[in-house]
Formats: structure tokens, C-alpha cells, sequence
């Protein structure tokens, strides 16, 4: 009789500490996303910067310029919810991010340009950006690994309904061109 | 990648531990020195009320409770740090935004960020967890590293933030501060002529021989202490360095820059002054340039406060090419350039 209480009682100590532990996972996957957001949209604020210092010196490159104009316009119009979300918004910031690594690679092509303090203070305004991006990437996707493991886990995955734990899904890098394309090295040694 | 989050809440819950462990060693130790001194005292003469015990281990728990509190400052303080607030200059602009992004890949609060005016390259840092933390770097350091290495040794000195090592190294180098201090104050008094405490002259005509004694008692107390404290820092630091190694690689997905940077800065090595010994257990690199730190052993093992540069140069290549080796087809997680 006494052996049967003291395994329910382990039993439900298990159950708590598994269940707060997913808890625990789902708000951090949840805020590491929110990171992203953060620097996203410090992303979206530098950008029209850049392009007004860039704009003068760089007349005859504006396909190059617009092209990041626009991804960016497309990409602070996302607003997605729910489950689709970071598929949606990761495809429009990917974009971006293509548009953006050609625009760097172009300024790297006018010295001039690069000398003027203003412009190399933008690049590493942006490299850190970028940097804080992948960072931010980085650790959401470290993250929803953890939450996504421990839920499909036995014996977790039994306290993973109870928790409503679903899987997230994790920040890809979508299209074959994007992930092509050349490492532009801005860090300045 | 092998994750380090397996033994981030056991080195959390151990950092915490000792800590507790080393403030409550620290008041027993001054109960001792007290409580000791008035059973000397009353075997001697009529001295009914233990009134030293209890002075110097309240003065104890008020010194480990400020300690603990004005640990961070003390140890900034002392390595003449200044805050970076408003970043003028381009390493400035630089340090501030790698911390940045140091704090966002490590998911934990940004630093205070401090410079240390020293041409050696070296870091430390300090505080009582995530939510309150400071790093520390030289000049020095800002001018050898590019940005990859600045950040694989941010993020060093972050892993020690996370993993809670800050709180009992910045409580211990503190706590050795301030017993040098008190034992700095007491020699001053000594030589100033007699300890200025009302009982020395109640005490009566036998007082001299008991004072002799409590003092030989309160001298050998004061010799040792630093040096238990200081064979505690050493216990306790070796492990930890590579296990913020670790960390570092983690969080930057580019072991390989932490080692080139650790390169960088043994090839450097001259003792960093602004550093004190004091906190020589809190820093990337030993500032005092030891010989010692570059052997292993019996007993580099226990008087090293560093493991050997060449050790952790190793540990963290084989790292990088592990990590080359399996991302060779698939780069699921991206390598921020």
C-alpha cells in the first residue's frame, strides 16, 4: 500500500517538473523569436540610411538600390501569425538579405566611397545587424531544437499534450540562391 | 555541436553553491578569530561576555554582505576601468555592438561594457549574474583582435556570465581584497601604537600577555587568510576556462577565431599591470604572464589559476575541424560571417 502511494507521488513529482520543464522551453523558444523580431526591424530602420548615403555616388547602380528598397518594403509588409509564420517571414527577410549582400558587394567596388567615415560607420552598423540577425536566428533555432526534442522525447513527449506543446518550426535559409551567395567579409581589421 | 547546456545548470547551481559556501566560510572564519580570542581571554581573567566574537562576526557578516553587493565595482575599481556609455571612436563603435551580439547569441541581457587604458590584451568579467554583468577589456585587446576574434572572446567572458562563474569569482576576489584591506588597517594600528578597543585597558595589569597572544593568534590568521583564499581561487578556476571555451565556440559557431585570438594574445604577453592579482582568477589570460600557467602537472594543477594556452589552443581546433568535417555537406545552421 505504502509503496503504491510513494510511486504516485513520484509519479506526479515527474509529471510537474516535465510539464514546467516544456513550459519553460515554450517561452524561451517564444521570446527567441521575438529577438528576431527585434532585430529585424532595427534592420528595416537602418536600411533607409544606408541607401540615402550610398544614393548620390551610386547613380548608375539603382537596379542594385531598388532591389533592396523594394525587399525591404516587402518585408516590413509581412505580418504573419500563427504557425506559417516563420516561413513567411523568414522568406521575405532572406530576400532582403540577398538584396542587401549584393548592394554591400557593389559599395565595396567605389574606394571613394568607402572613405568617407559615414560610410564605413553604416557598413559596421550593418554588419553588426546582420550579425545580430544570425545571432538571434541562431539561438531560436537552437532553442525550438531543444523545445522540439524534449516534446517528441520519451518520456517527455506523454506530458507533451498536457502542455500543449506543438512542434515550432525552425529559421531556414529557403532558396538555393541565397545560400550561394558569396561571403562579403565588411569586418575591418 | 556538442551542447555545453547539459553542464550550464549543474556549473549554475554548483557557482551558486560555493558562493553561498565562501561567504559563510568567511564569517565562521572571523567567528573563530573572535570567539577564539575571548576563550583565550577568559581563561586568563574574569571576561564573562564574549563581546569580541560577537563585534568581529557582525563586522564579518556586514563586510560579506557589502562584499557581495560592491563586488563588481571594487573589482573595476581596481583595474582602473571606465565605462564605455556613448562609443566615439571605431574599436569603440566596434567592442559595443560585438557585446551586442554576443548578449543576443547567448540570450541573456547586454553587459555594461568597461575599457581598461592597458596596452596588453586581456578581458575579464565580472557582476552577479545575467541580469547584472560588466565585461572588461584592454586597449590592447581592441587593437590585435579583428572583429571574429573580439567576439570569440566576448563570448568567453559571456560563458562565464551564463554559467553563473562571475558571482564566485568577483565574491572571491573581493572577499581577498577586503581581508588584505582589514589587514592593511590592523598593521596601520599596530604601528600606530596598541589596538584602540576599550576592553585592552579594562583588562588590567594581565593584559600584556593575553594581548600578545591574540595578537600572534590575530597575525598567523592574517597570514593565511589571503592564502586560503587565494588557494580557493585556484581550486575552482582551472575547469571553468575550458568550459567557457566551450561556451565561447557555442555561441559563435567559430571556434577556430577564439583560438587565433588566444594566439594573438599569448603571443603578447606581458603582465597586464592594471590588473591586480587580486583578480588575475577573473581574467581570458593570466595578466601576471606566470610561468607556471604553461605547464600541466601536480602542481600547476593547484597553483595555476589558468590552464595552459597551448591546452586550450588545441581543444579549440579540434572543435573547428570537428565542426568543418560534419558541415562539410549541410548547413542547416547558418555561420554568421
Amino acid at each position: 500500500m505504502w509503496v503504491l502511494l510513494i510511486l504516485v507521488v513520484i509519479a506526479g513529482l515527474w509529471v510537474v517538473s516535465a510539464y514546467n520543464g516544456l513550459i519553460s522551453l515554450k517561452n524561451q523558444t517564444v521570446n527567441a523569436f521575438k529577438q528576431i523580431d527585434v532585430q529585424l526591424k532595427r534592420r528595416h530602420d537602418l536600411i533607409p540610411n544606408l541607401v540615402n548615403a550610398v544614393k548620390g555616388a551610386m547613380d548608375f547602380e539603382r537596379s542594385t538600390l531598388e532591389a533592396v528598397i523594394q525587399a525591404r518594403n516587402q518585408a516590413v509588409k509581412v505580418n504573419a501569425s500563427g504557425p506559417e509564420a516563420v516561413k513567411q517571414i523568414s522568406q521575405a527577410e532572406n530576400a532582403l538579405s540577398g538584396a542587401l549582400s549584393r548592394l554591400l558587394v557593389t559599395v565595396e567596388r567605389y574606394p571613394e566611397l568607402k572613405a568617407t567615415g559615414n560610410i564605413s560607420q553604416l557598413q559596421e552598423e550593418l554588419s553588426s545587424t546582420e550579425n545580430r540577425i544570425a545571432f538571434a536566428r541562431q539561438l531560436y533555432n537552437d532553442t525550438a531544437t531543444q523545445y522540439n526534442t524534449k516534446q517528441q522525447q520519451f518520456p517527455t513527449t506523454l506530458v507533451a499534450g498536457l502542455a500543449h506543446a506543438e512542434r515550432t518550426d525552425l529559421w531556414e535559409i529557403e532558396d538555393q540562391a541565397e545560400r550561394a551567395v558569396p561571403q562579403v567579409d565588411l569586418s575591418r581589421r | 555541436m556538442t551542447s555545453p547546456d547539459g553542464n550550464l545548470f549543474q556549473q549554475q547551481e554548483a557557482n551558486r553553491r560555493r558562493t553561498t559556501w565562501l561567504v559563510i566560510g568567511f564569517v565562521l572564519f572571523f567567528a573563530w578569530l573572535g570567539f577564539g580570542g575571548d576563550y583565550v581571554w577568559s581563561l586568563q581573567s574574569h571576561h564573562p561576555f564574549p563581546w569580541v566574537g560577537i563585534v568581529l562576526t557582525t563586522v564579518a557578516i556586514i563586510t560579506a554582505w557589502h562584499t557581495y553587493k560592491t563586488g563588481p565595482e571594487k573589482v573595476l575599481w581596481a583595474s582602473a576601468a571606465q565605462e564605455l556609455i556613448t562609443p566615439q571612436t571605431d574599436p569603440e563603435r566596434q567592442v559595443a555592438n560585438v557585446v551586442d551580439e554576443m548578449a543576443i547569441a547567448a540570450g541573456i541581457p547586454r553587459p555594461r561594457i568597461w575599457i581598461i587604458p592597458d596596452d596588453d590584451p586581456n578581458a575579464f568579467a565580472t557582476g552577479h549574474g545575467p541580469r547584472d554583468s560588466h565585461i572588461a577589456v584592454t586597449r590592447g585587446l581592441l587593437k590585435i583582435c579583428n572583429r571574429d576574434e573580439l567576439q570569440a572572446v566576448i563570448a568567453h567572458e559571456l560563458g562565464h556570465v551564463k554559467n553563473l562563474d562571475v558571482r564566485l569569482m568577483t565574491t572571491l576576489a573581493a572577499l581577498v581584497g577586503a581581508v588584505l584591506l582589514v589587514r592593511e588597517g590592523m598593521g596601520r594600528m599596530m604601528r600606530g601604537g596598541g589596538i584602540p578597543i576599550r576592553g585592552g585597558r579594562k583588562g588590567g595589569k594581565n593584559a600584556g600577555p593575553l594581548l600578545a597572544i591574540l595578537l600572534a593568534l590575530w597575525v598567523i590568521s592574517w597570514i593565511i587568510a589571503p592564502l586560503v583564499t587565494q588557494l580557493l581561487a585556484l581550486a575552482v578556476s582551472r575547469r571553468r576556462e575550458y568550459l567557457a571555451d566551450a561556451m565561447s565556440a557555442q555561441f559563435t559557431r567559430n571556434p577556430l577565431a577564439l583560438a587565433s585570438a588566444l594566439e594573438k594574445i599569448e603571443g603578447a604577453a606581458a603582465p597586464t599591470t592594471s590588473i591586480k592579482s587580486g583578480a588575475a582568477h577573473l581574467c581570458i589570460c593570466d595578466p601576471l604572464g606566470r610561468r607556471l600557467t604553461n605547464s600541466e602537472g601536480w602542481l600547476a594543477d593547484r597553483f595555476a589559476t589558468h590552464p595552459p594556452m597551448s591546452m586550450r589552443i588545441s581543444r579549440l581546433k579540434g572543435m573547428g575541424y570537428a565542426q568543418l568535417k560534419k558541415e562539410g555537406g549541410s548547413s542547416a545552421i547558418s555561420t554568421p560571417a
